[in-house]
């Protein structure tokens, strides 16, 4: 048993990478995800409107730390509010006059529920109305973040798995040489598992409509856009594993840390507005935050394509970016040495 | 037109795979690279395919779809059966009509039979053969067979070589890189690698000629750190040539030229 010990141990000590995911990794892992795994609402984005915006507000004055006043429109209406609660840029609205509405985004399930229940206390005639999800259900903002996940693990772990299989059995360098542009090579290899992704997009969407009952409120061409880009950021992340992975382990374990950050950090799950802003950058820096809220503002908000520019734009940004990268690298593996015809060729 | 590599030099890192080497492949010929493992037959060979490595040197070969390439592993993929490897390998060289030019390659290889098979499902042998048949499915001019016999059994092995001399008899340029030096035998043409220099090339004929000293067959040797056993006895290279040396063997010049290599750098 004592050689079979040692013998594991020195194979472990040579794979850098496992060692890396036992040891730093975790303790990387624990430091982020404590920071970010958190359902305490210690701040809400709060918009306050209509004519008395100067005097006293019923919601705000109660945890003035808590509801933090990010817009005073004294000419803003109801519909102000709503536009607002729709464009992400608050999650309360207060619309001062007779009668005082508070509008609560029912997408952030966490900060409504928090803001409910100070509402328990405002004085009579404040009406609390819940927007885009006014049962609060979880479901309702959970399906479409899902959906990413799910077009996260198709587009990364098989595509990664697919493209190293290549390399493991000896086959990359079979494609290498057959006389197929890099270009051929790359998106055959891609094109069946971005029509499994597309399949699958669709798929999870009516299985999550028809299955938990989630409102689809917006247009279909901007979920199937957003849809799109994501999975070419999926396929692109599988693309860029599977050309630093030597086997399919490895792949699956580059895949995995590509993958968790995305779902506990991206807004899914642990509301953004919890996280401290040493953690909440790296929200910022991964396409599923950007992918969740474009699918929420589409499935329950029915946001119009300028509200969710933004999001739009980062994603075809992150899906060039990547897909680019992904591809160069790919190349390098396929790439021939130039030759054109019979010709001689002098490397230096 | 002849193809190949002339001073060809590579390294990966500081380790120097090949070093000023050269190899020429002929039309209707069959061009041998033989040595031991690490000896840099692979690399050679995968330069000479067009596979991207840094290298010094010149490479003459034809353009990528008039060459056929075995690389040392793999070469088939085994989740397709043998029809679909081949319809995909045809395809990717644009062969007008795969079924009729793999036929009667299938038949000689005796793989026939098993076209609906996956690959993974064959024998080792079965499985090299069907690499070597997707490389000739387009009729190149310059066919590289990186160790296609390592690991087959002798009537496979037998089948392999038929079907290389059948590349060479049709106009092919063949390159073949073994540790069998016996199957060196058959070829045109043989570089002796060693460390990644070349010690020898020619014929077989020019290769044997080409051993310094001489190698003779004893009970025992005179000097263990020059004999090898062969059987029950031993082959002992004598620098200085013997009276009782024997007609040597590839074998013996490839440990013959690997041992006075070593010996001249010491």
């Amino acid at each position: 048993m004592k050689a079979m010990i040692l013998k594991e141990f020195r194979q472990l000590r040579r794979d850098r990478r496992t060692v890396a995911m036992l040891v730093a990794i975790p303790i990387v892992l624990l430091t982020v995800f404590g920071y970010a795994a958190s359902f305490d609402i210690e701040r809400i984005p709060t918009a306050v409107l209509g004519p008395a915006v100067g005097t006293t507000n019923p919601l705000v004055d109660t945890q003035p730390d808590v509801f933090e006043i990010v817009h005073v429109d004294p000419a803003g209406t109801a519909d102000d509010a709503h536009d607002l609660l729709r464009d992400g840029k608050a999650i309360i609205a207060v619309v001062t006059g007779t009668p005082t509405t508070v509008y609560v985004d029912g997408t952030e399930i966490f900060a409504a529920q928090s803001a409910l229940r100070q509402a328990g206390s405002l004085p009579d005639g404040v009406r609390v109305e819940v927007l885009f999800n006014p049962e609060l259900s979880t479901a309702n903002i959970m399906v479409p973040g899902l959906i990413g996940f799910v077009l996260l693990a198709v587009g990364t772990i098989i595509t990664s798995l697919g493209v190293v299989k290549e390399r493991a059995e000896g086959t990359i360098e079979q494609l290498a040489v057959l006389p197929l542009k890099p270009r051929d090579v790359i998106l055959g290899k891609i094109a069946p598992y971005f029509l499994v992704g597309v399949l699958d997009l669709v798929l999870i969407t009516v299985v999550g409509l028809l299955l938990f009952d989630v409102p689809f409120r917006g247009s279909i061409l901007m979920f199937a856009v957003g849809g799109l880009l994501f999975l070419f950021v999926a396929l692109g992340f599988g693309v860029l594993i599977s050309t630093v992975s030597q086997s399919q382990g490895e792949a699956i374990q580059l895949a995995i840390m590509v993958m968790v950050p995305q779902i506990l950090l991206s807004g899914m799950i642990f509301p953004l507005t919890s996280m401290p802003l040493g953690v909440r950058w790296i929200s910022y820096c991964l396409p599923l935050t950007y992918f969740v809220q474009i699918m929420r503002g589409v499935f329950l908000k029915a946001a119009p394509f300028a509200s969710l520019t933004i999001p739009y734009l980062i994603l075809t940004l992150m899906a060039v970016a990547v897909f680019a990268l992904a591809v160069l690298r790919f190349r390098r593996d396929l790439a021939p040495t130039g030759r054109r015809g019979a010709a001689e060729e002098v490397a230096a | 037109m002849t193809w190949g590599v002339e001073h060809l030099t590579v390294r990966f890192g500081h380790t120097t795979a090949v070093e000023d080497v050269s190899l020429a492949a002929e039309p209707h010929r069959v061009s041998a690279v033989v040595g031991g493992d690490g000896a840099g037959k692979t690399t050679l060979l995968r330069v000479l395919a067009g596979i991207p490595i840094r290298h010094e040197g010149s490479v003459t070969a034809p353009e990528r779809r008039r060459i056929g390439y075995v690389p040392a592993a793999g070469g088939v993929f085994d989740d397709l059966t043998v029809a679909e490897n081949l319809s995909f390998t045809g395809g990717a060289y644009r062969v007008p009509d795969i079924a009729a030019a793999a036929a009667p390659l299938l038949e000689r290889t005796g793989l026939a039979p098993f076209t609906g098979r996956l690959a993974g499902d064959l024998s080792g042998g079965m499985r090299r053969k069907l690499a070597v048949v997707g490389a000739m499915l387009h009729s190149p001019d310059l066919l590289i067979l990186d160790e296609p016999t390592t690991g087959v059994d002798p009537v496979s092995r037998s089948d392999l070589w038929r079907l290389i001399g059948a590349a060479a008899t049709g106009g092919a340029a063949v390159v073949v890189s073994s540790a069998y030096l016996d199957e060196s035998e058959r070829a045109s043409s043989v570089t002796v690698l060693h460390r990644g220099r070349s010690l020898v090339a020619g014929t077989p004929d020019e290769v044997r000629a080409s051993l310094p000293g001489s190698v003779v067959v004893v009970d025992e040797p005179a000097d263990r750190s020059r004999a090898w056993r062969q059987g029950r006895r031993w082959r002992e290279w004598v620098p200085d040539g013997s009276p009782d040396g024997v007609a040597p063997t590839l074998e013996d010049v490839l440990i013959a030229a690997g041992l006075a290599e070593e010996e001249a750098s010491r």
